[in-house]
């Protein structure tokens, strides 16, 4: 299948997607099963990444500034925007493509092989509707909520690092953060994140629910889709930043 | 009754089903029969729009299905229930929350209205001590009863099962034909089951329809198919020499040349 056919089975998707739902608490139901599947359960690893991205961030940035004239209070500057315009955003979600959208694709996938899709069709229930829409909501919900927190955690690690190894004291650090902050930068991280989530929900739900064959397929609708994802990331990154920047 | 006219589909230019017509009747067990990759599942899959049949018309209680808006497609297939050859069962969920996610769906009954209507299916299935059991922890016959309970507790009039035995013992296949067949005729319900097991040919075809490489064969009830001369048929059905031997007995008792009650100590002496 070509690149055409796929965005039009793809927007199509999408189309059919938004439905009413036969029984408001069941979606309910399962909205709130996705966010914890999604934002709860990858927790863990965002802020363990983000943390020690955070501190290599600040022991980078003190290395290449190596001029005595430049005022300390600028490496916190550095990171801070590093992290909130780029880190936090994109990495997180790189990351989470791949967490997340395996996860998608696999659960779509297999229930997809083991008719359990077909299960659900023949009970007069749009699979589409229940099966996809609330994991894009639940990542439109979370991901952004993960963003911040990587954010916060990142800076927070740079605080840290940078204490620790004698680069720049807590205090010096903490007045770099407020140095010229650009609150538009926050809106921007987060009209990233809010894409970034669209991407990584959707692309895999899309890959798993269109699984054809046997098991063997799973496994590459999942390979597939963190492919397709990660670089649509960046290509939205690029996107945006010439866009709103 | 469910009538199909003139289905064709055909996947990539291949035909997989070729101008099959039908008719199935309401509380009657109508078996299509046929060799693996002869089209059954296909077919079921078409009647019950899984697939779009590229040609033909599909009419239940003659409503016509193929020209449905999605709207009045998703209205009757609450009327309809189907068992999948893997059972389908939903792997988050225990045996009993599979039965009842219909009733959740479709439903606005209490939760202990759902309850025991949910245990009165698993009943009639003779499902017991299961209830809180995944489907990763029961055997293939349990799973096949919990997708026959969850296909019947909205109570459909129209039932499908797709290999309901396949994969089974001799001795747990005939538990689940006599099953459909029962609350087939209980619930008046128009049954259609895709099976390539002589038994249950035997035990349970009321109506039955051959399929061969995709077209209707042969058509006739369980009682015609001992004295059929298709020989696509015959050897496909009575497949090995014990079989042809055992049914050239039948038709030999069936045509009174020897007794139905004839001792096996006569025949060896
Ligand atoms: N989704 C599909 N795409 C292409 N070919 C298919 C598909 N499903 C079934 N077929 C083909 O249709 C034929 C009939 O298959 P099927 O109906 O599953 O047979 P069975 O009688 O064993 O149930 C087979 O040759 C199979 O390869
Ligand atoms: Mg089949």
């Amino acid at each position: 299948m070509n690149f055409f056919t796929h965005l039009g089975r793809f927007l199509l998707m999408i189309k059919q997607m938004i439905t009413k739902p036969e029984n408001w608490k069941l979606y309910w139901k399962e909205l709130m099963h996705q966010c914890v599947e999604i934002g709860i359960r990858s927790v863990g690893i965002v802020a363990v990444i983000s943390i020690f991205l955070g501190a290599v961030t600040t022991v980078q940035t003190a290395y290449q500034l190596v001029s005595p004239v430049i005022p300390r209070t600028v490496i916190a500057v550095i990171v801070r925007d590093n992290i909130i315009l780029e880190l936090a955003p994109t990495l997180t979600c790189v990351v989470l493509a791949g967490v997340v959208g395996s996860r998608i694709a696999s659960e779509l996938g297999n229930m997809r092989i083991s008719e359990q899709i077909d299960a659900l069709k023949i009970m007069g229930i749009n699979t589409k509707a229940y099966l996809i829409m609330p994991k894009i909501l639940a990542a439109l919900i979370v991901v952004p909520c993960l963003v911040i927190l990587a954010a916060v955690l990142g800076i927070w690690g740079g605080q840290v690092a940078g204490g620790i190894s004698g680069i720049l004291p807590f205090e010096t650090f903490y007045q770099g953060l407020l140095e010229d902050f650009i609150p538009y930068n926050v809106f921007f991280a987060l009209t990233k994140s809010y894409t970034y989530a669209f991407i990584i929900s959707s692309i895999p739900a899309y890959y798993g629910y269109y699984v054809e064959g046997g098991s063997l397929e799973i496994g590459r609708a999942g390979t597939k889709s963190v492919i397709v994802s990660c670089i649509l990331i960046l290509l939205a990154d690029y996107a945006l930043a010439a866009l709103l920047l | 009754m469910i009538e199909i006219r003139n289905i064709h589909k055909s996947f990539n230019e291949k035909t997989v089903i070729d101008d099959v017509s039908a008719t199935f009747e309401a509380a009657k067990c109508n078996l299509i029969i046929g060799a693996s990759g002869s089209g059954k599942t296909v077919l079921m899959k078409c009647i019950v729009g899984l697939f779009e049949p590229d040609n033909g018309d599909i009419l239940y209680n003659n409503e016509n299905f193929t020209k449905m808006p999605e709207s009045g497609r998703k209205e009757l297939r609450q009327k309809i229930g189907m068992l999948f050859q893997g059972s389908a069962l939903f792997d988050s969920m225990t045996v009993e929350q599979n039965v009842m996610f219909p009733l959740d769906m479709f439903t606005k009954l209490s939760t202990s209205q759902k309850q025991k209507k949910v245990n009165e299916v698993l009943e009639r299935v003779n499902l017991k001590d299961a209830n809180k059991k995944f489907p990763s922890e029961i055997s293939g016959g349990m799973k096949k009863r919990v997708g026959i309970a969850r296909a019947i507790v909205l109570n459909p009039q129209y039932l499908f099962c797709d290999e309901p035995n396949s994969g089974l013992d001799p001795k747990t296949s005939l538990v689940i034909d006599r099953l459909i067949k029962e609350i087939t005729t209980e619930f008046n319900m128009t049954t259609i089951v895709n099976t390539h097991d002589m038994n249950s040919v035997m035990e349970i075809g009321d109506k039955i329809i051959f399929m061969y490489q995709g077209k209707k064969e042969w058509e006739g009830s369980n009682q015609d198919i001992i004295f059929s001369k298709n020989d696509n048929l015959n050897n496909f059905i009575f497949a090995s020499e014990f079989l042809q031997d055992a049914k050239d007995m039948r038709m030999l008792e069936l045509k009174g040349k020897i007794k139905e009650n004839r001792n096996m100590d006569d025949l060896t002496q």
